[in-house]
């Protein structure tokens, strides 16, 4: 039985993988940020690119399709100048029998130095990076419903820039809970950057029956869940969860909780409204809400480089010096 | 007459409430006398049991044994000989071998290897349904003329209450106990551990207690009104333990067993997705722990073992992937003598648990006393060993205590007067 | 040994640098100091200089070439620059040079950012021991250190040295 924080950090507490936002200290999360405000600026700039993880092989291992995260990861390894290989896994070994073991051993002998992996079991990630190639830095791109540590720091970031500390601030998160891992992600983060209150907000059958031991309130009501919130946040619904008796259809859905102006009405006057995206426009969220004067969700897109750039950097040099030494002048 | 004497061990007897140091000779297979010299004959052999417990043979009422079908998680000859290592004299397979259970030949042929091999002596359990998919009743009087000595069918589910009924019935005509498993597929399926808080917060599927109280509700039910002879395998939940005390008391006859993994670990031991616990049934809550360990210690449940043993890359894998089920036998005595250690449980009712209660379950009769067969364990509870890889008997290195300090250790285990380990 | 002033040195170094951008016609110069130390000698400099734009601050963390060997520096703290460096004339400030690593990652980091028009690099202190031809055009003192000394600057007002 291993804490994951002994898998994804090294002695002196620095991160060697990136694997879950759940156990790291504050001062760890602060520096992720910080230094993905770093990145930030070097993105705005006209040569995006620092020469920082030249000659390093990154590999994107998509084992669950994703065109958007493995783009903007795509982007972020070039931004620091690694070579970058996309491995698409549905039509390559995997599917002729070959064992996840032995896909990653194979690219592992190759001299791949990261792995950003994103898988449908949760786990998979603390898995490869403990058991399989643990000499591999291996980034989090999403493994189940476990986490997306990345889209939870690029939320933090979001909200540090635009609303300050997330010190003292009430969060709410509206919909799937159950099946997310964005959710999951977010409400470790939240409470450890010393949100006052993270609420989480759907019908019971997307709500976990556990979810307070996480840390955040369950509430049912749009009005009563949104009361002076500071940031509200909007997961996608996929269109599966209509067909496994968990809720009746978008329409109802949308009814209950889909944000319109009226309910953003609720929160406090200056909220900010995030989305992971892709949004559905109509069930979650209304145009008029996704494109108003509220919504920092486009923002949330350009963090994103900045923020896989900080993290992969950082895993990256956890891996080359377990422990940190002293630098010259 | 030639007699095999042990010396000076504590005996433990539930059956007659013995708990002495005592004498035993053994002749013929047989106890000659406990306590007292025998009149006449001369002793061939004496073990100085000096600091050594001697108890009755453990029975498991359920174990997976890899033969036939499964060659690259162990033999017959492998998992017996774990077993007897684990203080095992008899073990019920169970009929989820490749193919199933479901034919005379195949409970033959385990009857064979298992003599063949000459360690636990195996008691089979026979498919209740054809191929064990839960909708056509398996020949279950041919098998049970084969030897196997019980139907199950091994945790997959039977199509619907009106199949598990006239199973029931039919077994009933000819007095064939059953074997259930209170596990409702609709509820659990897809599930991978208990369904609770860190269920939650690992993200993982998790199998809510309602798939086995439910489903228990309606064996319990369906038992009552077909009158078969009904054993319940491997209950884990507090609510179940109720459910059963209940039709014990309105003078339902059922027994029940539950795994040994089911006391000494909760689903807390699932942190850091180490697929060594990902087992079925699950690991519940420490509530439900608790109650079960105290079931345990009113005699209300055996402890079986749920043996079952993997290759390794059926464990290497992300832990939902990963096969479930956790390798027992061997050292699976001193694994159960930390209860007693922790003080949750005394001596007596552990190895009453482990023998007594699953001879009663069989129908066999397993007992240190003058007359009966000798079958039995002797332990010696100061041994301290690591159980390294090479020490591992079964097939199966998917064990919680591999490359760990073992206290206590099976030292011999004889089976009608022969030393099978 | 005996320490340099640094108060005089400062003042000494903006002295000479003023001469040197008259000489060099440096008009509107850019004074970009490196992070920590550099920025502080900047800011002195400037207090004589007194250049129309803000000292601006490079941090040469993502340049640096020892990412293999120590990681990344845990306290990166980002360049702040003008939008356009694009033919500005550049006077690069750095507190101490010695191997003259640390300035081949500045005027690499600088190329990212645009086109300077120059580069003239005033350092307070050259202790010595190059690893690369890179030399300042001003220098305040040289130091020369045993094996195993190194120096340390602290700040931002008084600029103090030790030795450590």
């Amino acid at each position: 039985m291993t804490d994951p924080n002994t898998v994804q950090l090294t002695e002196d507490g620095r991160l060697k993988h990136f694997l879950t936002t759940e156990g790291l200290s504050r001062e760890l999360l602060t520096e992720i940020l910080d230094t993905a405000d770093s990145f930030i600026s070097t993105q705005e700039r006209a040569v995006k690119t620092v020469p920082l993880l030249r000659g390093k092989t990154v590999v994107n291992l998509f084992f669950e399709n994703s065109t958007r995260t493995r783009s903007t990861f795509e982007l972020a390894a070039k931004r620091l100048s690694a070579d970058i290989l996309n491995l698409d896994i549905a039509r390559s070994a995997t599917s002729k029998g070959e064992t996840l073991m032995d896909t990653l051993w194979n690219l592992e002998a190759m001299y791949s130095d990261m792995f950003v992996v994103r898988h449908s079991d949760s786990g998979a990630a603390h898995f490869i990076a403990e058991q399989v190639t643990p000499n591999v830095a291996i980034i989090n791109a999403g493994d189940g419903r476990h986490a997306h540590p990345t889209q939870a720091m690029l939320d933090m970031l979001t909200i540090r820039r635009h609303k300050g500390d997330i010190e003292g601030k009430i969060v709410a998160i509206v919909g799937d809970i159950l099946h997310s891992r964005v959710a999951r992600s977010q409400i470790h983060a939240l409470r450890t950057l010393g949100a006052a209150e993270v609420r989480v907000i759907g019908p019971g059958t997307l709500l976990p029956s556990d979810i307070e031991s996480m840390g955040a309130v369950p509430y049912y009501d749009m009005r009563a869940g949104l009361a002076d919130c500071d940031v509200v946040i909007m997961l996608r619904l996929q269109k599966e969860r209509m067909q496994n008796a968990l809720l009746p259809s978008e329409g109802e859905f949308f009814k209950l909780y889909g944000l319109t102006k009226e309910k953003l009405a609720f929160a406090k006057p200056d909220a900010i409204v995030m989305h992971p995206g892709p949004i559905n426009r109509g069930v979650e969220i209304e145009s008029a809400v996704a494109d108003g004067n509220q919504s920092v969700i486009l923002n949330q897109v350009s963090y994103g480089i900045a923020v896989r750039m900080a993290v992969m950097a950082m895993a990256m040099s956890g891996q080359q010096t377990p422990v940190n030494s002293e630098e010259p002048a | 007459m030639r007699y095999l004497h042990i010396a000076n061990a504590r005996v433990i007897n539930p059956q007659t409430q013995t708990d002495e140091i005592t004498d035993i000779f053994v002749a013929d297979g047989r106890i000659a006398t406990l306590g007292r010299r025998p009149d006449a004959g001369e002793i061939e052999h004496t073990i100085d049991a000096t600091g050594q417990w001697l108890m009755p043979g453990l029975i498991d009422l359920g174990g997976h044994l890899p033969e036939p079908g499964y060659s690259q998680k162990g033999s017959i000859a492998s998992e017996t000989e774990a077993a007897a290592r684990g203080g095992f004299t008899h073990i019920c397979s169970l009929p989820d071998t490749k193919p199933v259970a479901d034919t005379s030949a195949v409970v033959k042929l385990i009857l064979e290897k298992a003599s063949k091999a000459g360690f636990s002596r195996v008691l089979p359990l026979g498919a209740m349904t054809q191929d064990l998919a839960g909708e056509q009743l398996a020949s279950m009087y041919t098998l049970s003329e084969a030897g196997a000595v019980a139907m199950s069918n091994a945790r997959r589910p039977v199509k619907n209450s009106y199949v598990l009924r006239r199973l029931m019935e039919y077994a009933a005509t000819y007095d064939i106990p059953l074997f259930l498993n209170a596990n409702d597929l609709s509820l659990s399926d897809g599930g991978c551990m208990h369904e609770g808080p860190v269920a939650t917060r690992m993200g993982l599927p998790g199998i809510p207690e309602t798939a086995e109280t439910i489903a228990l509700a309606q064996i319990l039910l369906l038992v009552e009104q077909t009158g078969v002879r009904a054993h319940i395998s491997q209950i884990t939940c507090r609510r179940s333990v109720s459910m059963l005390q209940q039709a014990l008391e309105n003078g339902l006859r059922v027994t029940a067993d539950t795994p040994l993994a089911n006391l000494l670990y909760t689903h807390e031991a699932v942190t850091g997705y180490d697929s060594l616990y990902n087992v079925q049934p699950p690991l519940r809550s420490e509530r439900d722990r608790e109650a079960l360990v105290q079931a345990v210690a009113r005699g209300e449940l055996a402890i079986s073992s749920n043996h079952s043993p993997h290759e390794i890359a059926a464990k290497k894998a992300p832990f939902s992937d990963a096969e479930p089920g956790m390798s027992q036998y061997d050292a699976f005595l001193p694994q159960a003598m930390t209860l007693v250690a922790r003080d949750e449980l005394t001596i007596e009712q552990l190895v009453r648990a482990l023998s007594l209660t699953p001879a009663n379950v069989l129908g066999l009769s397993q007992s240190l006393t003058e007359g009966a067969d000798f079958n039995a364990v002797l332990y010696d509870p100061r041994d301290e060993y690591t159980l390294t890889a090479s020490e591992i008997a079964s097939g199966g290195h998917n064990h919680p205590l591999l490359n760990r300090t073992v206290s206590g250790k099976v030292a011999q285990v004889f089976l009608e007067g022969c030393r099978i380990s | 040994m005996n320490l340099p002033d640094i108060e005089q040195i400062t003042q000494d170094l903006a002295e000479q640098l003023t001469e040197l951008m008259t000489e060099r016609q440096l008009d509107n110069p850019l004074l970009v100091g490196i992070r920590t130390g550099g920025v502080w000698v900047a800011e002195r400099l400037n207090d004589t200089l007194k250049c129309t734009d803000d000292v601006a601050s490079l941090d040469i963390s993502f340049y640096r070439d020892d990412f293999t060997r120590h990681g990344l520096h845990p306290k990166v703290q980002g360049s702040e620059l003008p939008d356009s460096i694009e033919d500005r004339h550049i006077i690069l400030i750095d507190d101490v040079i010695m191997s003259g690593r640390t300035i081949r990652a500045a005027m690499n980091e600088l190329f990212d950012y645009g086109r300077p028009a120059s580069i003239t690099l005033v350092c307070l202190l050259d202790i010595g021991r190059r690893e690369l031809p890179i030399q300042p055009d001003l220098c305040g003192a040289t130091l020369a250190l045993n094996d195993g000394q190194l120096v340390k600057l602290t700040g931002p007002r008084p600029l103090v040295l030790t030795l450590a």
